[in-house]
């Protein structure tokens, strides 16, 4: 009888860590998006330790299938831009995200700021501008 | 006889010019972007950009009323692939000014915003529009 009982609450309790687990990877997945963001996030996260970062999933608005990660827009706002113009900037940015550009990544906008521009004009990301046909990748 | 002769060598001249130059590579580009003042690399054409950013860029260009040579990177794989090389930049469009490389829609967008395009484009040689537009206006409020 009490093995039962015991039998009944391990079941029970697994129900429950499963239960919990999915949940837990569901708003994962929701939250921070996509396995590419999360890889974009990481390796800017770890390349320029940025004090402010946004990226934005913007594959909808293109001609891709639904839940692509093809099109992003980031903004990284760290203090590796330092003296550094537009375009070195951008060069760093994409130079970190060289492996996911050659592979999946076909459109990355860039807003990359120093913390000290940031703090001046802290803008809300914009969003890019629409699509127009293009051949699908 | 002499001038047909010599039409003769420059023609065989430019053909083989054209024959050594491989479509894609660096000379290849090299002269691409020194044909004109302003370059870009766009998907689509002018009048009918296939990429917002590309349209983006033809937007800015019409306001500061540039002439530029715009190159279709849809027409052409080795192309689209080449000038991601040439420029060592990853995305399209890509624009030149005087052989030189500038930045993608984001970089002329920004460029557009706090004027800088105007001053990049008068090192050139080129007057804006939209400067053009500014001093007309401020004549006329003078008066």
């Amino acid at each position: 009888m009490l093995f039962v009982k015991k039998d009944e609450q391990v079941k029970s309790l697994n129900r429950w860590t499963w239960c919990k687990c999915t949940c837990l990877h569901l708003t994962i997945f929701f939250i921070s998006g996509g396995p590419v963001e999360l890889l974009i996030k990481n390796k800017l996260n770890e390349a320029l330790h940025p004090s402010h970062m946004e990226i934005v999933n913007e594959s909808f608005m293109h001609n891709v299938p639904p839940g692509s990660e093809t099109h992003f827009k980031i903004l990284v706002v760290s203090e590796a831009f330092d003296g550094l113009p537009l375009i070195k900037r951008h060069r760093l940015v994409n130079t970190t995200l060289d492996e996911e550009l050659k592979t999946g990544v076909h459109a990355l906008s860039i807003v990359a700021k120093t913390p000290a521009q940031w703090s001046e004009n802290p803008q809300q990301i914009e969003s890019s501008p629409a699509c127009r046909g293009g051949f699908g990748k | 006889m002499l001038a047909a002769t010599r039409l003769l060598r420059t023609s065989a001249l430019r053909s083989v010019r054209w024959c050594s130059v491989r479509v894609g590579s660096k000379e290849y580009f090299d002269d691409l972007v020194a044909q004109k003042k302003v370059v870009v690399f766009m998907k689509g054409t002018p009048n009918a950009p296939r990429c917002g950013f590309s349209n983006a860029v033809v937007q800015i260009f019409r306001m500061h009323g540039v002439e530029y040579n715009a190159h279709n990177v849809l027409e052409d794989e080795t192309i689209r692939q080449g000038i991601k090389e040439y420029s060592e930049w990853p995305t399209i469009p890509q624009v030149y000014i005087n052989k030189e490389f500038v930045g993608g829609c984001d970089i002329l967008l920004q460029m557009h915003q706090n004027g800088e395009l105007i001053e990049e484009l008068q090192k050139v040689g080129i007057s804006s529009a939209l400067l053009e537009a500014e001093t007309g206006q401020g004549d006329k409020s003078d008066k």
